[in-house]
């Protein structure tokens, strides 16, 4: 009895949250359905009545939808690469014990906190500008010609500056995956004769996969919409233009509310294959 | 061969010397067992030996050899964890085998000395299953077999059983025996049971405070403890100590009793007492008794039959010639 009470009472009062959650997730989800299957071109007509497919037809059969497509799967493949190898070298440098651990820890985390747009700004300017940028002094101090970084390398540059903001946020999940290793495991392996290396490719990483496969699974989440790094970078030029950015030029520089809803929709179903995968992989490791 | 030669073994963390200067032989086949309350340093003096902590003066000789600064791989010794520290993500084959593929041996050697290991184990059925899918019992199997295969000079054991329940602890005391006595090999064995201790080693060694107190055999140890503190610790249950007027009437200031040397009558005896607590063990029975004018009570061991109630009035006699007599510091008088 004053279970059953208590759970419906439960309920009720959950409820406004549960509404909340929906209304902010199934609202803009069919609102892009919606305006995927209509022309809709605020500025040259506004809404003028349902097309269905055509929409995304249009999109698909694009000169640069598989580019983009192409370009997302390389950035985030690239952040994921950085941020995974860097971050487990971070972690380990970091598991050592040091004077001042603390503050160090803390510094590392620093990248985390900066806006992406700041840090894409700051990047930009500070760093890759090709006249006055801190890389463009040092190629020259060696007698180089500067690269200018965001026409020549953008996908690169790119990454880097994505890489930069993420690799905290790995090295710290890494980080505590090693504190939580039995050091009687290490100390084990050590009495049985294995050397640095082996003890890390045999007892660290294996322990570490399951923190691995976590950190994968998030970013790719993420950065999968990556975008203000793009903006203030290169604005979507040289070949950097992901299919988020293409969703975005499609409504905004094209005015073709149509055409980008339908984009949208294909980005979602792009999201969810990688999802699935992942969850797989993640489970599989849960498994074990 | 396992000869382990202690020489002024010392260690200290920071300021702290946990382990002063310590002298230790330890022959060749022998069971050692390091025994002490926790944080006596029983511990941390097997870590020294198997090289996982480094000594802060002194050598340590293994067989002979100065091996104070070889890495703790290099030493030919082999250790089995509190926590057994089997590698999760390995089966139990490739877990065995691990100490050997480092060593580099040959597949079809390796494939032997775990058939082997695992028959002498009875971890035949179990080779393909991960640590996590064995009970507390086989996983304390499978660190030995990792140990065994290794053919190491010594096994050094850190409270091997302590995460076993009762009933696994008793049959692993057996196996370990057993095992010792098959393969010849020099065990050194922390724990902080005296059970353990009185029932495996050939040797006991107990420690305080980084201090070895006494080193002997069981009964040696049983028959003529060297302090009070060691007299306290080795038996079960406790040694009964008494100071003030009982102490200075055999010319000591502390006499220790064991349970097991009272005799107990309803009718006569040197003590008068009230029973207090009977702890029923089935084939003995050991009493709590509240003797006259005494704050402690004094435990008697008694046969399991004989029949006594709470707060009954009994007499206590000590066999005199079983009584360990100890002077105001704590050290026996012959």
């Amino acid at each position: 009895m004053a279970t059953q009470h208590s759970r419906s009472a439960a309920r009720f009062m959950m409820a406004p949250a549960v509404f909340l959650l929906l209304v902010w997730m199934l609202v803009p989800l069919s609102m892009t359905l919606w305006f995927s299957f209509r022309r809709f071109l605020p500025l040259r007509g506004g809404d003028q009545g349902f097309v269905w497919f055509e929409n995304y037809t249009r999109f698909i059969s694009s000169s640069a939808f598989w580019p983009s497509v192409q370009t997302t799967l390389i950035i985030v493949g690239g952040i994921l690469l950085i941020s995974v190898v860097f971050g487990i070298l971070l972690a380990l440098l970091l598991d050592q014990p040091m004077w001042g651990q603390g503050v160090v820890r803390i510094l590392v985390i620093a990248p985390f906190f900066v806006m992406p747009t700041v840090s894409a700004l700051v990047w930009k300017n500070m760093f890759m500008d090709p006249t006055n940028g801190l890389f463009a002094h040092l190629w020259r101090a060696f007698g180089a010609d500067p690269v200018v970084w965001l026409s020549d390398a953008p996908l690169f540059s790119i990454i880097l500056i994505v890489s930069w903001q993420w690799l905290p946020f790995a090295t710290l999940i890494l980080l505590t995956a090693i504190q939580s290793l039995d050091s009687e495991q290490l100390e084990a392996a050590e009495m049985d004769g294995a050397g640095h290396l082996s003890r890390f490719g045999y007892i660290i990483l294996p322990h570490m996969s399951r923190a691995i496969t976590i950190v994968i699974l998030i970013q790719t989440i993420f950065l999968l919409s990556i975008f203000a790094e793009i903006f203030v970078t290169t604005g979507g030029a040289f070949g950097s233009r992901t299919l988020t950015y293409l969703i975005y030029q499609r409504v905004l520089e094209s005015q073709n509310v149509g055409l980008g809803s339908a984009g949208g929709v294909y980005a979602i179903i792009l999201a969810n294959i990688v999802a699935l995968f992942l969850m797989r992989i993640v489970g599989k490791n849960l498994d074990a | 061969m396992g000869r382990i030669t202690l020489d002024k073994v010392r260690k200290a963390f920071g300021d702290v010397e946990v382990i002063p200067p310590l002298d230790l032989t330890i022959e060749d086949g022998e069971f050692v067992v390091f025994v002490g309350p926790s944080g006596c340093g029983k511990s941390t003096l097997l870590r020294l030996i198997a090289g996982l902590e480094d000594v802060s003066g002194g050598q340590i000789r293994i067989d002979g050899e100065d091996a104070t600064m070889v890495p703790p791989a290099k030493r030919g010794l082999a250790m089995v964890f509190q926590s057994y520290a089997l590698y999760p993500h390995m089966s139990v084959r490739r877990n065995i085998a691990f100490p050997m593929k480092m060593a580099g041996l040959p597949q079809d050697e390796q494939d032997r000395r775990i058939e082997a290991a695992a028959k002498a184990l009875n971890l035949t059925d179990y080779l393909d299953r991960r640590p996590g899918q064995l009970s507390g019992g086989q996983r304390q199997r499978v660190a030995i077999g990792r140990a065994i295969v290794r053919e190491p000079a010594a096994f050094l054991f850190d409270e091997p059983l302590s995460n076993l329940d009762a009933a696994l602890r008793h049959g692993m005391r057996l196996e370990i025996s057993e095992l010792h006595k098959r393969l010849d090999t020099t065990m050194i064995y922390v724990t902080h049971d005296q059970i353990e201790a009185m029932t495996m080693a050939d040797k006991i060694v107990v420690l305080q405070g980084g201090v070895i107190e006494q080193v002997g055999s069981p009964m040696e140890l049983y028959r003529a403890p060297r302090n009070i503190f060691v007299a306290g610790f080795i038996g079960s249950p406790k040694m009964n100590l008494l100071t003030g007027e009982e102490a200075a009437k055999r010319g000591a200031h502390t006499v220790g009793i064991r349970p097991e040397h009272v005799s107990i009558s309803t009718t006569e005896g040197t003590w008068k007492g009230t029973v207090g607590v009977a702890e029923h063990l089935g084939s003995d029975t050991f009493l709590h008794v509240h003797r006259e004018g005494a704050v402690d009570p004094m435990t008697v061991r008694v046969d399991g039959e004989f029949s006594a109630k709470h707060g009954d009035t009994v007499w206590l006699t000590a066999q005199e010639d079983q009584i360990h007599k100890f002077d105001a510091e704590g050290l026996r008088i012959a």
